[in-house]
């Protein structure tokens, strides 16, 4: 428990002081979209690594977190922090309804159902032109403010989105760690026994599912309140992809692992410029050699990796499965 | 306690359970034994709840359980084991049984999230009683082991000390012997004797007769989806039919 704190306060303080260093040059604009995108990684991996549940329609509750808060602030002039509330409060209340009959699907069934919800939401963004302004998107969005200071600049913007996802990663670290976590991991590994003694698996899988989708609709709203204009493609199903690729590369069930696959993801292809047009491919790559090399992400894999290059023996260490 | 009432199931036309009603005392020891295919896993099943008979009823401390849900039971003190154990293979030994304390415990997801000091307290109580179960059961110095890394009869002690968690009034046991060494069953005959002396009834099905023979107080003879006999240890190795179509010519 204390090292959980230590590790904490030690992230924390890395992301308040990052910014004296990069001295606001492109890579602080980059680091906002980590942020941002550690807070959807995060949500994910609360439903995905905790509960070992599914889902391919995570841009949906990110693109409703966006359309909500944009369409009533640029349309409806309401306070931005105020549709910020009623956007987490809406998806949450709608992946709570859509969660019953979804979660009683396992496996490829629950793939496929969330991977529709993410198409039907996509299309709807698409098609109520005179809600969402259509394909050519939603201008028009405030930036949002608090007691005078706007936050419009990269800096500020920094601090605003830092500010949540270090919020959001220590509610989950907390989560993880408490008899809510014990009792989705223990879904995970066995529904029936875990079942046999008390946990009522049906409604806890519904309320991380909940959880999960306010999360990305806070993401969403801080998105559309720091980018000013939204449009669907940034919630497609390449999205959903994109953080399930995060999720996995950086650790299944690691918070931790979820804020390096983000930056992973969000860095790489800003150095790699060259791949734009083919990074699709480069994630599927990534993919495909994280899980067949490093099944437990980069946090784990990685020291595995390190303590057996200075050990000079090969990655599989006998000592540590017999028990 | 536990009545079962001409209860029948079928599985896409096959009869594994045909007509069956027994019932099972408080505080006793009761072995449900048969040949394979006898229906025993089938009726342990129906009663805690992994699926609902196709007819007939159950009856747990006067009350009509039909078709509750495994998690519900759980909440009315029914517990059960599985044949070829179920543990949560990622987490601790400790752990294991700290989720048996699931219902012993009420934090939500916002006093978990905000680690108010009720949780804490209620965490660090679990924790201990978790600890004292282990200890009940013999395992302690695995506390930190990864379930799955656990040999098979330390597996077998664990679901049993993460069915106690949820203070059991009754627990049933599917096969809690199978795997098992000779020295590793007579352990665990002594712990389900231990179990039993505290005032908790206990319902096992198993192979293992000499087990059986040892510390039931009453055993149920199953073959074919039928109650074949009924009785003490000793009426059932004397009872003919049992002898002629279960046990054999000895």
């Amino acid at each position: 428990m204390k090292h959980e704190m230590l590790k904490f306060f030690i992230f924390a303080t890395v992301i308040l002081i990052a910014p004296v260093f990069l001295k606001g040059g492109y890579l602080m604009n980059v680091l906002i979209f980590v942020g941002i995108y550690t807070i959807l990684a995060v949500a994910l991996n609360l439903l995905l690594g905790l509960a070992g549940q599914i889902s391919l329609g995570q841009a949906a509750f990110f693109g409703l977190g966006a359309y909500i808060s944009g369409v009533l602030t640029a349309t409806h002039a309401v306070n931005p922090w105020f549709s910020m509330v009623i956007a987490i409060v809406t998806v949450g209340m709608i992946a709570f309804i859509v969660g019953f009959p979804i979660l009683k699907l396992k496996g490829h069934y629950l793939a496929m159902a969330t991977l529709g919800m993410g198409i039907i939401v996509y299309i709807i963004f698409n098609e109520t032109v005179d809600l969402t302004g259509g394909p050519s998107g939603l201008p028009g969005i405030p930036h949002l403010s608090f007691g005078g200071i706007i936050f419009d600049s990269d800096l500020k913007s920094y601090y605003l989105i830092w500010f949540f996802t270090i919020v959001v990663i220590l509610l989950s670290v907390n989560l993880a760690a408490s008899r809510i976590g014990r009792a989705l991991r223990a879904i995970h590994d066995s529904e029936v026994a875990a079942r046999t003694v008390g946990v009522n698996a049906r409604l806890l899988k519904v309320q991380i599912f909940t959880i999960s989708g306010m999360f990305s609709a806070l993401a969403g709203s801080l998105y559309a309140h720091t980018v000013t204009f939204i449009s669907p493609t940034s919630f497609g199903f390449n999205v959903s992809i994109e953080l399930l690729t995060m999720v996995i590369i950086g650790g299944l069930g690691s918070i931790y692992g979820s804020f390096l696959g983000a930056a992973i993801l969000t860095l790489l292809p800003e150095f790699f410029r060259t791949f734009q047009d083919y990074d699709i491919i480069v994630y599927g790559i990534t993919l495909i050699v994280i899980t067949m090399y490093m099944p437990g992400g980069l946090v784990r894999g990685v020291p595995l990796l390190v303590m057996s290059f200075f050990r000079g023996r090969p990655t599989s260490a006998p000592s540590e499965k017999s028990g | 306690m536990l009545k079962i009432e001409r209860v029948t199931k079928i599985f896409g036309g096959l009869k594994a359970l045909d007509d069956v009603s027994f019932s099972i005392s408080a505080g006793e020891i009761t072995g449900i034994i048969g040949p394979n295919g006898a229906g025993k896993t089938t009726l342990f099943n129906i009663i805690t709840g992994i699926y609902g008979p196709s007819s007939g009823r159950i009856f747990y401390e006067g009350k009509d359980i039909t078709g509750f849900p495994p998690e519900k039971l759980a909440r009315l003190s029914m517990v059960r084991t599985f044949q070829g154990i179920e543990l949560f293979g990622q987490m601790t030994v400790l752990e294991n049984v700290m989720v048996g304390l699931h219902t012993k415990s009420r934090s939500g997801i916002i006093a978990s999230a905000l680690k108010l000091p009720g949780h804490l307290r209620e965490e660090r109580r679990i924790r201990e009683r978790a600890g004292s179960l282990l200890e009940f059961t013999g395992i302690k110095d695995l506390a930190h082991t990864e379930a799955a890394n656990l040999p098979f009869g330390k597996g077998r002690l664990l679901e049993i000390a993460r069915a106690m968690a949820i203070e059991p009034h009754i627990i049933l046991m599917d096969e809690p012997a199978a795997g098992l060494n000779s020295r590793e069953t007579s352990d665990l005959a002594e712990l389900i004797k231990k179990i039993n002396n505290l005032g908790i009834t206990v319902a096992l099905v198993e192979h293992d007769m000499e087990l059986v023979m040892e510390i039931c107080s009453r055993i149920i003879v199953f073959n074919l989806g039928n109650k074949l006999a009924e009785g003490t240890p000793r009426e059932i190795q004397e009872d003919e039919k049992v002898i002629t179509a279960y046990l054999g010519e000895d």
